[in-house]
């Protein structure tokens, strides 16, 4: 294999890979930077893969080769209706936002696999009919060297990550709406005596951290694993989190670093049939991403640095 | 009401509520809830097998609650008792296979290798939280991770490829003839006594002993023990390696006691995980862990009983372990509303 081949091959893969972390990651980006810490990303995400693969199940014949879209509609609401559990806990209740995120976690799998055994009378579900399905895109797919690795046979969803991404971006940085969300993430008191409603920024937040979480994980298991059980989404949350934190709680941080760990994702998939890699035993790039998750946070990688007030929960008139 | 009946009542309720959403969620799936429970009831009592498993399953409860509520109290989330177990799992299993001693050495051995495991596993996030302040929930959240690949792919070095590190020798297991002869050959194991042993012991550490009361100090002030002329530093290193030594010990008492083997795993186990509600519910008190490690332990192990009997998926009971830490974890309002309740009483 030519070295332009491996970039061929590996670059699709790494994105493809990538996808379902950079809309997690960018949820736990909304979430955090408005000061509410969410583990419960996982949990979240399993809700969203188990969901999308329910309504696939169950709407194919009526939406034909459109359903994964559909489904990953129902997923958003979902997971974000989930969301709103860790909404009222962390932020009215003022439970501790790690402890409620546990929680969410364990409760997510609970749920979907309970549903799963009631519907299905087993540990997992069938698999489904239409998945997300590759295409080239008009024109850019031409391009020389650039078109095969980017353009052609790519996934609709891996466009609608990277978009998801620059959005947010957008949202974040050069709306009134993301300048009060960094605020109240930062300083919420301050945020708060200029008029800005605390509680109302953090529940949007949170439900949107939530709806992308659920977007994040159809995307996976419609377009991955093609069916839902326990281990569908194995860590996947949690890498997602990893790629927050070493994109530095930034959406673009956060899609650079998705991306890179869907590069070490594919790479221990597939790097058996790249020369070189291939002699690279699999086990390091299965710990790749959380080894550098831990030199980022640990400042080796620059400073890294969380939202202020995140993880506090606000209590009005308390210094 | 005094603060102290407040503070037994709040995760008496969440349990009383855990167990009422549980029976809310099978009936509206079409399941029946008394049925349900009867058979959950019958899984933890129903006969001496039984009983004897589900002391089997609070075993590795008690121990990784001890865990997560040992550096609870020294202000740290410990959510690496997973993957501490699991190194201690290995390490236990991978003394237990490879070496042949007697009894009195080798058992012992295998215990401290796990403990060793475990501590040296939660002793990285504490010195990069002491030295560089780095939170510990994501580290340790990255090491269980890196623990699952690690171990998985110890086991398949150690087994040439396969997938087992094979049965430990005798002499190193937990077995106990006495308890099968009394519980009708369930896995109960002596693991038990080094369980509550190791209780006593965190009661001992923290209130009886210097090095507890600065543990605790760190927990409540940093800043106020660093004045009072305590190294935080070395409390902070020291609690996440007691914490992980407790983790490494309930690991232990899978490979000595339960399977009497390693295998490579597609997932977590769930008790460390499980540990945090234990901790939470216990109030990170060691008279507390008993309480929460013996209802968590039971309805987990209960649980199993509940597809045979009643058709009910298990996972019904994860949903309400779930829900009982949620409710914990919001115990603000509860509390709440019990001072509402009492001041009314007051007045009236």
């Amino acid at each position: 294999m030519s070295f332009l081949e491996v970039l061929y091959f590996i670059i699709p893969s790494a994105i493809f890979y990538a996808a379902p972390l950079i809309f997690t990651a960018i949820g736990g980006v909304f979430s955090e930077r408005s000061g509410v810490v969410n583990i419960g990303l996982e949990g979240l995400m399993v809700m969203g893969a188990f969901i999308g693969i329910l309504f696939n199940l169950m709407f194919v014949d009526t939406f034909g080769s459109m359903t994964p879209w559909y489904a990953l509609i129902a997923a958003m609401l979902a997971s974000g209706l989930f969301a709103v559990m860790h909404a009222v806990a962390t932020i009215s209740f003022r439970a501790d936002q790690t402890i409620s995120g546990v929680a969410i976690n364990m409760l997510g799998v609970a749920i979907a696999l309970f549903s799963v055994k009631m519907i299905y009378g087993k540990g997992q579900t069938d698999y489904i009919q239409e998945r997300f399905i590759r295409d080239d895109i008009p024109y850019l797919s031409e391009i020389p060297i650039l078109g095969p690795m980017f353009f052609k046979d790519v996934y609709g969803t891996s466009i609608l990550a990277l978009i998801v991404a620059l959005l947010a971006w957008f949202v974040i940085y050069k709306t009134p709406f993301g300048l009060r969300l960094r605020a109240v993430g930062e300083h919420p008191m301050a945020a708060d005596t200029m008029g800005v409603n605390v509680t109302k920024m953090r529940y949007i937040a949170v439900i949107l951290s939530g709806a992308l979480a659920g977007i994040g994980g159809a995307v996976y298991s419609q377009s991955i694993s093609g069916e839902f059980s326990h281990s569908t989404i194995n860590g996947q949350g949690f890498m997602a989190l990893a790629a927050m934190i070493f994109g530095k709680w930034h959406p673009l941080g956060a899609l650079g670093a998705a991306l890179f760990f869907g590069f070490a994702q594919a790479l221990s998939i597939v790097g058996g049939e790249i020369p070189y890699i291939d002699r690279v035993p699999s086990y390091f790039l299965h710990i790749l991403p959380y080894v550098l998750t831990i030199l980022a946070i640990a400042g080796f990688i620059g400073k890294a640095n969380a939202p202020k007030a995140s993880g506090v929960p606000y209590i009005k008139g308390k210094r | 009401m005094s603060n102290r009946v407040i503070n037994i009542l709040v995760p008496v309720i969440s349990v009383i509520l855990g167990l009422l959403v549980g029976a809310v969620i099978m009936f509206v799936s079409g399941y029946d809830p008394v049925k349900g429970y009867i058979a959950l009831w019958n899984g933890i009592f129903g006969d001496a097998y039984n009983m004897g498993e589900t002391v089997r399953q609070i075993t590795p409860y008690l121990l990784s609650g001890l865990a997560v509520a040992f550096a609870f109290r020294t202000g740290l989330f410990n959510i690496g008792v997973e993957g501490q177990l699991i190194v201690g799992w290995f390490a236990a299993a991978y003394v237990g296979v490879a070496f042949d001693f007697p009894m009195y050495i080798h058992l012992p051995l295998a215990i401290l290798a796990a403990a060793v495991a475990g501590g040296l596993w939660a002793f990285i996030p504490g010195l990069l939280k002491a030295k560089l302040q780095v939170h510990e929930v994501i580290v340790t959240i990255m090491m269980n991770y890196i623990a699952l690949h690690t171990t998985n792919a110890l086991i398949k070095v150690m087994s040439d490829g396969g997938d087992n590190t094979g049965t430990i020798q005798a002499s190193a297991s937990l077995k106990s003839a006495f308890f099968e002869s009394m519980t009708d050959f369930s896995r109960l194991h002596y693991g038990i006594f080094i369980a509550l042993a190791m209780v006593v012991v965190m009661w001992f550490i923290l209130e009886k002993t210097t090095t507890g009361f600065e543990l605790k100090s760190v927990g409540f002030n940093q800043h106020a023990s660093q004045y009072a002329g305590m190294n935080v530093q070395k409390n902070i290193i020291l609690s996440m390696v007691i914490s992980g030594v407790f983790a490494g010990l309930a690991g232990a008492m899978e490979a000595l006691g339960t399977f009497q083997y390693a295998s490579i795993k597609s997932g977590f186990t769930g008790i460390g995980f499980d540990g945090i509600a234990v901790a939470l519910l216990g109030a990170n008190t060691p008279l507390g862990i008993i309480f929460g490690a013996t209802l968590f332990g039971a309805l987990k192990y209960g649980a199993l009983n509940m597809p045979n009997e009643a058709g009910i998926p298990v996972e019904i009971v994860s949903i309400v372990i779930a829900i009982i830490i949620f409710f914990v974890a919001c115990g603000y309002v509860i509390r709440y509303f019990l001072e509402k309740t009492n001041k009314k009483k007051e007045a009236k």
